[in-house]
């Protein structure tokens, strides 16, 4: 089994497990401020602005007097809806697309590679910009955003093992079978290019937390709920006064995230690599 | 060759067309309308009129469009909502500041993370080599902003090397104000760079004609710096090809934060101030320069390998 293959390569790669395991801390994190359990109240205040680490405030206070340490848990909620949101839809969409191009090749093939190229040659910032002023500001401006931007890459990269699939013998054998294309393309193209969706994925998340940060220092990211890049965004001029609270733990938080996605997706990356077998 | 480059070049054309459409779309029909937005809610409707007249805003929407295609094959964008210069000069003014900025980045990133790439290469697989890649994504986890903002705050604030804002048009009293901002691109690039060009360089550093060259004798720097480097040159090359259109654009983010006037802070005032002649003129201008060094990539590799010519 491929399967079983791969899980034990990645489960012998210290790196791809401690990765994992922050992840799942995270995720724990943001499973529980959407039960409402952790930092119900983000926008209360606590004590004065700008207060250093204390008691009740376990990373200081914001200039507004908001407990700092509330609002970065909070902002892991924010992330990872931004993140599978984004990754969801910019890898499904490019994956079908990517897939249907390379197992029709012909003219839809060229069809969706003139699409992806022309996304491709606008400036992404541009239309970030420009989706998410559309669609409004706020979180589904910038689900849509990103998920409109982000599906090239995926789609490129399984066009290409789609093109090496077509060829193979199973898909071959289910043609002779006398399958349709769908039912080749769902069962056979799609579960062949799947490591490369799910190295997307892992990519496609991480690209949405850090984007949402360049968004949110244009105005047009997350309205009303902390985000990590709305607090680093925030924090920018506090630097100068000497508090660096809220900039350091809404980065180190970011980071640390980031960072254990980048390892895993390195990981799975070489787990996956029929090479390496 | 020729015939290969102009149906290469030819290829471009429905890119670029795709470009106009999706831009036109995005900010006519979806984006409201222009004028609208560009004169704010107060404007009287005699106001509305004349502006719409002297842009044919006032036309049906083929004909606005083809008039758009009309600019893109003369190059001729008109004259600007908001400055009322032609929208060539407005763009004219942001390239060379822009360039000041990222084309010296793009130099020692390059020659920086190459360097670190070939002996990361080297000791593929051993505790320098881990530990620079442990680095090179560690530096690609941090936010670009975050870089910009303690890179501020430490190097021109708390340690005062640098200029901390501003910019002076002179080609030699722009320096000191680029240097920072020159500085944290290189930071941010060096991680993704080095990862990349590390793993091209290590597929070349087991093969046979490395074992020669060690053979006869020739030291580690030779052969790696020239032989292997050499061969390395296609992904490196491709890598810096593929960057020259993010070179003309700037980087919104530094400008912004530096004061530097280049293009990415000229797109922003654009769409800041709806002043949609600039946003049209830039969007084609970004999506040629693509389109050329896409050419320009796939010439290189007919001239590296002459059996792509054929296909």
């Amino acid at each position: 089994m491929i399967a079983r293959a791969v899980t034990d390569r990645l489960r012998r790669d210290r790196g791809a497990l401690v990765g994992l395991a922050i992840i799942a801390v995270y995720a724990a994190v943001a499973l529980l401020v959407t039960s409402g359990l952790v930092a119900t109240d983000v926008d209360a205040r606590v004590g004065e602005g700008f207060l250093e680490p204390g008691p009740g405030h376990w990373l200081g206070t914001d200039r507004q007097g908001r407990d700092i340490l509330g609002r970065v848990l909070y902002a892991t909620k924010i992330a990872f809806s931004v993140g599978l949101v984004t990754a969801t839809f910019s890898v499904t969409l490019g994956t079908a697309l990517g897939a249907i191009a390379g197992y029709f090749g012909g003219k839809v093939d060229a069809a969706i590679v003139w699409l992806y190229s022309t996304v491709q040659s606008i400036p992404s910032i541009l239309l970030l910009i420009a989706i998410a002023y559309i669609a409004g500001r706020g979180l589904f401006g910038v689900y849509l955003a990103f998920s409109a931007t982000f599906w090239v890459a995926p789609c490129r990269v399984v066009r290409g093992e789609a093109v090496k699939v077509r060829e193979a013998q199973y898909v071959e054998a289910a043609r002779a079978l006398g399958y349709g294309p769908f039912r080749i393309l769902l069962w056979h193209v799609v579960p062949n290019t799947l490591h490369l969706s799910l190295v997307s994925f892992a990519l496609a998340f991480v690209g949405a937390i850090k984007s949402e940060v360049i968004l949110s220092y244009l105005g047009l990211g997350v309205q009303g709920e902390p985000s990590w890049g709305t607090m680093i965004n925030q924090s920018r001029g506090e630097l100068i006064n000497g508090f660096f609270w809220q900039i350091g733990a809404a980065s180190v938080a970011m980071f640390v995230l980031v960072l254990a996605f980048n390892v895993f997706a390195d990981a799975l990356q070489d787990a996956l690599d029929p090479r390496a077998t | 060759m020729t015939r290969y480059v102009l149906r290469r070049l030819l290829h471009g054309v429905p890119i670029v067309l795709g470009v106009s459409v999706i831009t036109f779309l995005l900010f006519y029909v979806f984006g409201g309308d222009p004028v609208l937005q560009f004169l704010g809610r107060h404007a009287t409707p005699d106001q509305i009129a004349a502006l719409e007249r002297e842009y044919g805003l006032d036309a049906p929407l083929y004909i606005q469009y083809l008039a758009y295609l009309k600019e893109i094959a003369t190059l001729d964008f008109g004259l600007s909502f908001v400055t009322r210069e032609p929208v060539a000069d407005v763009l004219w003014r942001g390239v060379g500041p822009s360039l000041s900025l990222t084309v010296p980045a793009l130099f020692a990133t390059t020659i920086l993370s190459v360097s670190v790439a070939l002996i990361a290469a080297h000791f593929r697989g051993r505790p320098l080599d881990r530990s620079l890649m442990v680095l090179a994504v560690a530096g690609m986890s941090v936010s670009f902003l975050v870089y910009i903002v303690v890179g501020q705050y430490l190097l021109a604030f708390e340690w005062p090397l640098f200029h901390i804002h501003g910019y002076r048009p002179g080609l030699v009293e722009r320096w000191p104000y680029l240097s920072l901002p020159i500085l944290i691109l290189i930071v941010v690039g060096m991680g993704y760079d080095t990862r990349f060009y590390r793993s091209a360089i290590a597929e070349e550093v087991d093969k046979d004609y490395v074992t020669t060259a060690y053979a006869k004798g020739l030291g580690t720097p030779r052969v790696l710096f020239v032989h292997v480097l050499k061969n390395a040159m296609v992904p490196i090359v491709t890598r810096v090809m593929i960057s020259v259109p993010f070179l003309v654009t700037g980087s919104l983010l530094l400008e912004s934060f530096f004061g530097i006037p280049g293009l990415g802070g000229t797109l922003l005032d654009a769409l800041d101030t709806a002043d949609f002649p600039v946003i049209k003129a830039y969007t084609i201008l970004v999506s040629v320069l693509f389109v050329v060094t896409n050419v320009l990539t796939d010439v290189f590799y007919a001239w590296v390998d002459p059996r792509i010519r054929l296909s």
